[in-house]
């Protein structure tokens, strides 16, 4: 594959930010660790062993950086710190913390470094590491790409081991008990006659000792949380209305704001006319913001009504005004010079495709809205000297960097008050909602704004999944498919998100545009897989599963029309492809889950489809039923290879809705401009699944690779081409473009 | 006007014409109903009205002719009721956005119809909206929920 080669054209997204914006590059910065955030607000007598862990005479706190944006990624951060520091669910507080460089992201360089995955080589590790080094400079603390595990699973254990041991030679000193005659369990160092020191009551002690770093972690099997059933530490709060997010939050002295910008996203304004808005209830202003107006008021409903009374002159978009334009656009980029990068070549395509029949299929993938459930908003307040802001974010350090950069104030005096968030599904890695509330905070200063989008706001307003094409071509020699060549074109994600973001556009190839695809586990003689670049179009972002959302649903649709091509069937042929142990083994466990190959009766049938995506191979079975009212999906069978699952019962709600968002959106969801404006503005519009149409799914998680892994993201790339599969089985219909329900009905 | 909620009454001096949903969130601060949609396509702003589940975005609180209850008056942590003791045996939120409005709909639905089939909780349910894909949970759950109210 010529890697080294390769490898050395290529920048990465993560090393060349870090190059770009300047960041001193050594071995020496790269090693030294960032100092303790939590020192520096530290009172007397409490203690900070690490970032993680801080004990005061009454509270121990576990801090969680993680943005918890309903993955439940808060419980499992304190879990990980909670097995190690021998303390239970309900005796310790959590709390997101302070952004900082010493929460930096170590998961990030899995995805940041052009390799695939399961590729362990010595080169690729090296290469991870350098990646690494960037994150750890840059202090990329973020939430995304399905690495809170992977980033927590050791490093928050050890956090744990250390605070235990220090506590536990706390303990030592005042009880003149030797260390290694002292246990530790529910809180509290027990001395050999039973007397039960709680860390609370050593938190003094401790604060006054450097933090024991030399410790040991338990092995799989001395765990007591890891691994096993537990309740969500949310859970209550969630299920009793209690729960606070964002939205909720309420200060003295607070208004209620709300924004209409240009629906042609980046349009200018080019007046508006606020007289009748002025004279409503409750409103207090109608102030301009960037490509629109806020209206700010004393009761959120109020402001939504007099933004809505507001008649305005949009300018043009800054890009194609109609869908149709937009698919031209991509359908005309698959020329040399959009090629992004040959990702992966064996054997040889061109010679291959030469020499035979070539079957050939051309799929679509269509923007799609995020739209999680708590429309956008935040409180911003500014003052002379600072700025405070309270929202869920998931990169909370470059909302610090942003509303610095606005305000002009130094960013050590912007605090981001991070919370829980109503979803995201990456609608909370942009900054829309930062932007409009601190330049509404600006122009009244030291007055808490509270700003909500309305639902039709945030859909207008949301930089969608890309769109996508891909085309197929093969060639089938008797019942093997010799060739496979897989051409997918996208604008790419990461350049239009970058310069929101505050980062420079990445030089370099998008390994988003082939991700799920180009990585497929299957040994075919000639198989290619090119990305192709196209201009950028409408702004998009990162959504569930980014790049595989829809290349793998391009490279599992057509590997199935390939297989069936070449008369064989879809799971025997993919097991007999596939050369990865580890994906082998989930394709194995659904086809035993659904007792694949067992007679379904008329009008049913099974599709498979297998993705591995940021690094969590998984392998899906969707059953149909072509009934009188269109396709209902009756079961699906689900399994997911983390290395290690942590939470088991949320890891099962997270897999099945994976599958329902993949299912879903699949099904009946995408976003199209006409006159440049999203013609969807709701729900109704886009609704993704309803509970009458989810199938009984059964969940798997396999531990068999060497590495832990994420589970937020990767089962929603497999849903859609097993799905389309299925539909295909059971229908004769191949449906090659998403939502399906533009060419088939759906019960 | 005056508007009982979760048993108190309130004097408020707002508009007739004020979605439910804004009187709640901003003028009581009662927070447990959420503001999704608000044309009634998501459900996150469910409560009852006299035991019955309506959508507190698209009713106006000048349309409000009976007493209000909402996830807060329903159960609390100390004493939860069937359905959010359901919620949790099945650990069904995941964002948890929707909850609020998801229990209150199986709540007043479980209220009418204590026998429920797999279809009847089909139709009662699916008109909440939830984007985690908490589905196969609550359905599970609306099951329990009914069990337990049946042989209380």
């Amino acid at each position: 594959m010529g890697k080294l080669r390769t490898i050395g054209r290529r920048a990465f997204l993560i090393g060349s930010a870090a190059v770009v914006g300047g960041v001193a590059f050594g071995v020496y910065a790269a090693r030294t660790p960032h100092d303790n955030p939590l020192i520096a607000d530290l009172g007397a007598g409490e203690a900070a062993f690490n970032p993680w862990v801080k004990i005061d005479a009454e509270t121990v706190t576990l801090i969680v950086p993680h943005a918890d944006i309903g993955q439940g990624v808060a419980h499992m951060q304190a879990i990980l710190i909670a097995e190690e520091l021998d303390i239970e669910p309900g005796q310790y507080a959590t709390d997101f913390g302070k952004p900082d460089a010493a929460y930096y992201n170590t998961a990030f360089a899995e995805e940041g470094a052009p390799f695939m995955s399961r590729d362990e080589s010595g080169t690729a590790e090296t290469m991870r590491t350098i990646v690494g080094y960037a994150t750890k400079l840059l202090g990329m603390q973020g939430t995304g790409g399905s690495t809170s595990v992977a980033d927590s699973f050791t490093k928050l254990r050890t956090a744990g081991a250390v605070a235990r041991e220090t506590l536990k030679l706390a303990a030592s000193m005042e009880s003149g008990v030797p260390v290694d005659q002292l246990k530790t369990a529910n809180g509290a160092v027990e001395l050999p006659d039973g007397t039960q020191m709680a860390y609370t009551q050593l938190a003094a002690k401790a604060a006054t000792i450097d933090p024991v770093t030399d410790v040991v972690l338990r092995q799989a099997s001395e765990w007591r949380l890891i691994g096993k059933d537990m309740l969500r530490q949310d859970i209550v709060d969630k299920s009793t209305g209690l729960q606070n997010y964002g939205i909720d939050l309420e200060m003295d002295g607070m208004v209620h704001a709300s924004v209409r910008s240009n629906p042609r996203q980046g349009g200018a304004i080019n007046g508006y006319d606020a007289t009748a808005a002025k004279a409503m209830r409750g409103v207090k202003a109608v102030l301009s913001v960037t490509n629109g107006f806020a209206v700010v008021a004393d009761n959120t409903w109020r402001a939504f009504q007099a933004v809505n009374a507001i008649e305005a002159d949009w300018g043009k978009a800054p890009y194609p005004a109609e869908q149709a334009e937009h698919w031209k656009v991509l359908s005309e980029s698959f020329t040399d010079e959009l090629l992004d990068d040959e990702w992966r070549h064996d054997g040889d395509v061109p010679a291959g495709l030469e020499g035979g029949e070539v079957v050939s299929a051309e799929y679509r993938a269509p923007y799609v809205a995020h739209a999680p459930l708590e429309p956008l908003n935040a409180i911003v307040v500014v003052t002379n000297t600072q700025a405070d802001i309270w929202t869920g974010h998931q990169m909370p350090r470059f909302v610090e960097d942003y509303i610095a950069k606005m305000t002009g104030l130094d960013v050590a005096n912007v605090h981001l008050h991070n919370q829980y968030s109503g979803g995201s599904f990456g609608h909370r890695l942009e900054f829309e909602q930062i932007r409009y509330a601190t330049e509404i905070a600006m122009q009244m200063k030291d007055t808490p704004v509270k700003l909500t989008f309305t639902r039709e706001e945030d859909f207008a307003h949301d930089f969608p999944r890309q769109i996508a094409m891909g085309r197929g071509a093969a060639v089938i020699s008797g019942d093997t498919i010799e060739t496979l060549d897989l051409s997918i074109c996208s604008a790419s994600p990461l350049a239009s998100q970058g310069p929101r973001a505050g980062l420079p556009v990445p030089p370099g190839p998008d390994m988003q545009i082939v991700s799920g695809a180009w990585n497929m586990p299957y040994k075919i003689d000639n198989l290619r897989v090119r990305g192709f670049r196209a201009p950028e179009l409408a702004p998009v972002s990162s959504w569930r599963s980014v790049g595989a959302s829809h290349a793998g649903f391009f490279g599992e649709s057509f590997v199935d029309e390939a297989i069936l091509a070449a008369g064989l069937d879809p799971m025997e042929a993919r097991i007999a492809m596939c050369d990865y142990d580890v994906a082998r083994k989930c394709l194995e466990a659904v086809a035993e889950m659904s007792n694949w190959g067992s007679p379904l009766g008329e009008n049913r049938g099974r599709g498979v489809a297998f993705v591995s995506s940021f690094g969590t191979p998984v392998a899906e079975v969707v059953e149909v039923t072509m009934t009188e009212d269109g396709i209902k999906i009756d079961k699906v069978f689900v399994a997911a290879d983390v290395g290690q699952v942590v939470d088991p019962i949320n890891f099962d709600n997270h897999v099945k809705g994976g599958v329902i968002w993949g299912l879903g959106h699949a099904m009946n969801s995408e976003i199209t401009y006409a006159d440049g404006m999203a013609e969807q503005s709701n729900y109704h519009d886009a609704e993704g699944m309803r509970l009458y149409q989810t199938p009984e799914i059964t969940v798997m998680g396999l531990e068999n690779q060497t590495k832990i892994r994420g589970i937020g993201e990767p089962p929603v790339p497999p849903a859609a081409p097993a799905l389309a599969n299925a539909i295909f089985a059971a229908t004769g219909q191949r449906l090659r473009e998403m939502p399906f329900n533009k060419f088939i009905d759906f019960v | 006007m005056k508007l009982t909620v979760n048993g108190t009454e309130h004097t408020l001096d707002v508009e007739p014409e004020m979605p439910l949903l804004w009187v709640l969130r901003d003028e009581l601060k009662i927070t447990g109903p959420k503001y999704g949609c608000g044309i009634a396509q998501c459900g996150a702003c469910t409560v009852h009205v006299d035991g019955s589940a309506v959508r507190s975005c698209s009713i106006t609180v000048g349309d409000v002719d009976g007493d209000v209850t909402t996830i807060e008056g329903l159960g609390t942590p100390d004493s939860l009721h069937a359905v959010q003791a359901a919620w949790v045996a099945h650990q069904v939120a995941q964002c948890g956005y929707c909850q609020s409005g998801q229990i209150m709909q199986a709540a007043s639905f479980l209220d009418l119809n204590s026998e429920p089939t797999d279809e009847d909780i089909d139709n009662a349910m699916s008109a909440n909206l939830c984007r985690c894909g908490t589905y196969p949970r609550i359905r599970e759950a609306v099951k329990t929920a009914a069990k337990t109210l049946n042989e209380a």
